[in-house]
């Protein structure tokens, strides 16, 4: 039986994922901030299969504490077989170029605590103990945008120490997925005016992606699949036509 | 502000979005201040029934966690926006499927309680809300109540078919029917007239689910001219669940697609699909969703949009009363694609405002082409009120105040009960004279 750890089980994505893989028999422990949406999210999981659901109650992004955490989750549920790393914050840019503390929040919670939380699992984890390790990141890491570089560049951080790992580990018994999602309709994006459109995905569509590549063994996919050309495109565009592009 | 169209796209109203994700987002935006609201499903009705324009609308498809489920006893207790099509996906494996289910699996638990839907097999299984075994309600103070049949008995008998306006709906949970095939086993034969129609019903009562598709052109001796369909689950055949759409309408259809010739014409082949009569096994995705299989099929009808008349008649009216409807239908021309037709039972519904009455139901499409569709619907329901009947609010947009008193009696008993903080569209119009 698989025992899938998700950092950040109540997120869309996260929860969209869980149940594609709950109807394997999958047992999860799930981890955030809040205990009654966690325990929704785990009643939703075994109504439809998992044969288990915790919940492990935490602020995810605060790096102090992620060694105790992932000790008391070792002693408690034992070593998972797939970690997802799931959570993350937008925040805003504009607001973040002015209150530093806004800054540091999203830079904290979607590389620092993020990256630790991967090298804490990586750090102790016995030598033949199979683990697959999901990055959710965004085509945002991909180029620095004026609209969105706090964000993007914290995760672009994230997807370099993964691929750092990637090849460290490389023919381990360590795996590590790196998913870039585009445009996903979240309660993330919920600020996003003028939402929807055909370049906006459903968290089921994205979590479709993942299960296919988790399975197959990819290291790196684009969700959908076009965002890999239209970030070709924009990390290719010459300089003198990027500056002047609102995006 | 966000502009959210029904499904009969007749028009695009700004409304102010919130989407709740988790019980306590809704119980936190049902308390916020700042004018009225109303809960929005997945988008299914046709009219006016979920828009609250310039207000707000609490849209609850991410409410979609399912509580508990007992498989050995089929109870189903979930979050108020579960659709059917995620619902079935859990329960088809384990041998229970939802006791009744309306033409289309993309629509919520909280929109069949509040439109007290119907399916093919209403003579059977009476309408949604009769296996709804316990509700959760969101009032606009922030109180979560717990309704049963036999607890807070007014609130919910007046939230069953209530339209959404006595709170927001959290949860349901409700008895699903044991199956043994996700396959029905079917049979469909040739109508020759409305006659044959009421022949083919009565014949039928031991068959669980039946329909007629009727066509629109027929007139004269030949009105209710059409297919009548009975089906029943499958006692083999295996578990599997149905597949998503493959078929989409990407955009609208240039209004100048959907006329009278066109749907002639829809008309004329679908009399003449060579495959359609006799003895059949099918899933059950085909037999009770027919229309999912295209996926925003309701952009065939372009940029306008178009409307939909379902009316209910009392049995022994319902003849003469189909009859006139249907050649009102002709007379105007316009044509109607898919017209549908059946008998309701007459288990009586636990709703206050429930729509079906033991008789007969008609639904028709028309493209919208402004002042003449409306005189259309406005002459057809005079006949429906005439002959006693009523006309379904989930897919109206044009009844009169007072056809949909004469159709709802009870219509005050539910003003009653509405929750002060909660407002629709249909219901402004339809209680606008009488204020």
């Amino acid at each position: 039986m698989t025992r899938i750890l998700i950092l950040g089980a109540t997120s869309a994505i996260a929860q969209a994922y869980a149940r594609r893989r709950a109807a394997q028999g999958t047992s999860f422990v799930l981890a955030g901030r809040h205990a009654e949406r966690l325990a929704a999210v785990g009643a939703d999981l075994k109504a439809c299969g998992a044969a288990g659901a915790e919940s492990f109650v935490a602020d995810l992004a605060a790096s102090d504490e992620i060694e105790s955490h992932v000790k008391g989750l070792r002693a408690r549920f034992g070593a998972p077989d797939e970690v997802i790393i799931a959570y993350g914050v937008l925040g805003e840019q504009a607001r973040g170029e002015q209150d530093l503390s806004h800054a540091r929040a999203v830079i904290e919670a979607n590389f620092t605590s993020a990256a630790l939380w991967v090298l804490t699992l990586l750090k102790d984890k016995p030598e033949a103990a199979q683990l697959t390790l999901v990055g959710i990141g965004s085509v945002a890491g991909d180029r620095g945008r004026a609209s969105n570089f706090l964000y993007g560049s914290a995760k672009a951080a994230f997807d370099r120490l993964l691929e750092g790992l990637q090849q460290k580990y490389a023919g381990s018994s360590v795996r590590i997925v790196r998913v870039k999602p585009g445009f996903v309709d979240t309660p993330m994006t919920a600020a996003i005016e003028n939402k929807g459109g055909p370049l906006w995905a459903s968290p089921d569509r994205v979590a479709a992606d993942i299960e296919r590549a988790v399975t197959n063994g990819r290291r790196v996919i684009y969700t959908p699949w076009f965002w890999w050309v239209i970030m070709m495109i924009i990390r290719h565009l010459p300089w003198f036509i990027f500056r002047r592009l609102k995006i | 502000m966000r502009e959210v169209s029904s499904w009969g796209r007749l028009r695009r109203a700004p409304h102010d979005v919130v989407r709740p994700a988790f019980l306590d987002e809704a119980v936190a935006a049902a308390r916020t201040p700042g004018g009225p609201f109303l809960g929005y499903g997945l988008g299914r009705s046709y009219g006016d029934v979920c828009l609250n324009e310039g207000g707000r609308l609490i849209v609850t498809d991410a409410l979609d966690h399912i509580i508990s489920f007992d498989r050995e006893r089929g109870l189903l207790r979930a979050e108020a926006g579960l659709s059917f099509d995620r619902l079935l996906r859990v329960t088809v494996p384990r041998g229970w499927f939802a006791p009744v289910v309306p033409g289309t699996k993309f629509v919520t638990l909280g929109g069949a309680v509040a439109n007290d839907v119907h399916g093919k097999n209403h003579e059977h299984a009476g309408t949604f809300g009769a296996h709804v075994t316990a509700l959760g309600l969101i009032r606009s103070s922030g109180e979560m109540l717990t309704l049963t049949p036999d607890d807070n008995v007014e609130l919910f008998a007046a939230t069953i078919g209530g339209l959404g306006l006595t709170g927001l709906i959290a949860w349901v949970e409700l008895q699903l029917a044991p199956i043994r095939s996700a396959l029905f086993e079917t049979e469909t034969f040739a109508l020759a007239d409305l006659a044959d129609f009421f022949r083919r019903a009565e014949e039928s009562r031991t068959w669980t689910h039946t329909v007629a598709w009727i066509d629109c052109l027929a007139t004269g001796a030949a009105t209710g001219r059409g297919f009548f369909t009975r089906g029943r689950h499958a006692e083999e055949g295996g578990l599997t669940v149905h597949k998503p759409a493959r078929l989409n309408v990407p955009f609208d259809a240039p209004g100048i697609l959907l006329n009278a010739h066109t749907i002639g014409m829809f008309n004329a082949l679908y009399r003449r699909r060579p495959f359609v009569l006799g003895e059949k096994r099918m899933h059950y995705d085909p037999f009770l969703f027919p229309l999912d299989a295209v996926a925003h099929w309701n952009r065939l009808y372009g940029r306008r949009g178009f409307f939909q008349h379902q009316s209910a008649v009392p049995m022994a009216s319902a003849f003469d009363a189909l009859r006139q409807l249907l050649a009102l239908t002709a007379e105007f021309g316009e044509g109607s694609f898919l017209v549908v037709l059946k008998l309701f039972g007459d288990e009586p519904s636990p709703g206050l405002l429930s729509f079906p009455l033991p008789g007969a139901t008609l639904a028709l499409d028309f493209p919208n082409k402004g002042e003449s569709t409306r005189r259309l619907l406005n002459r057809m329901a005079e006949v429906v009120v005439a002959a006693g009947g009523r006309l379904y609010p989930a897919k109206d947009a044009t009844m009169s105040a007072a056809a949909f008193h004469a159709g709802y009696p009870n219509w005050r008993k539910l003003e009653a009960q509405r929750d002060p903080a909660i407002m629709s569209d249909f219901w402004r119009r339809v209680t606008a004279e009488a204020a």
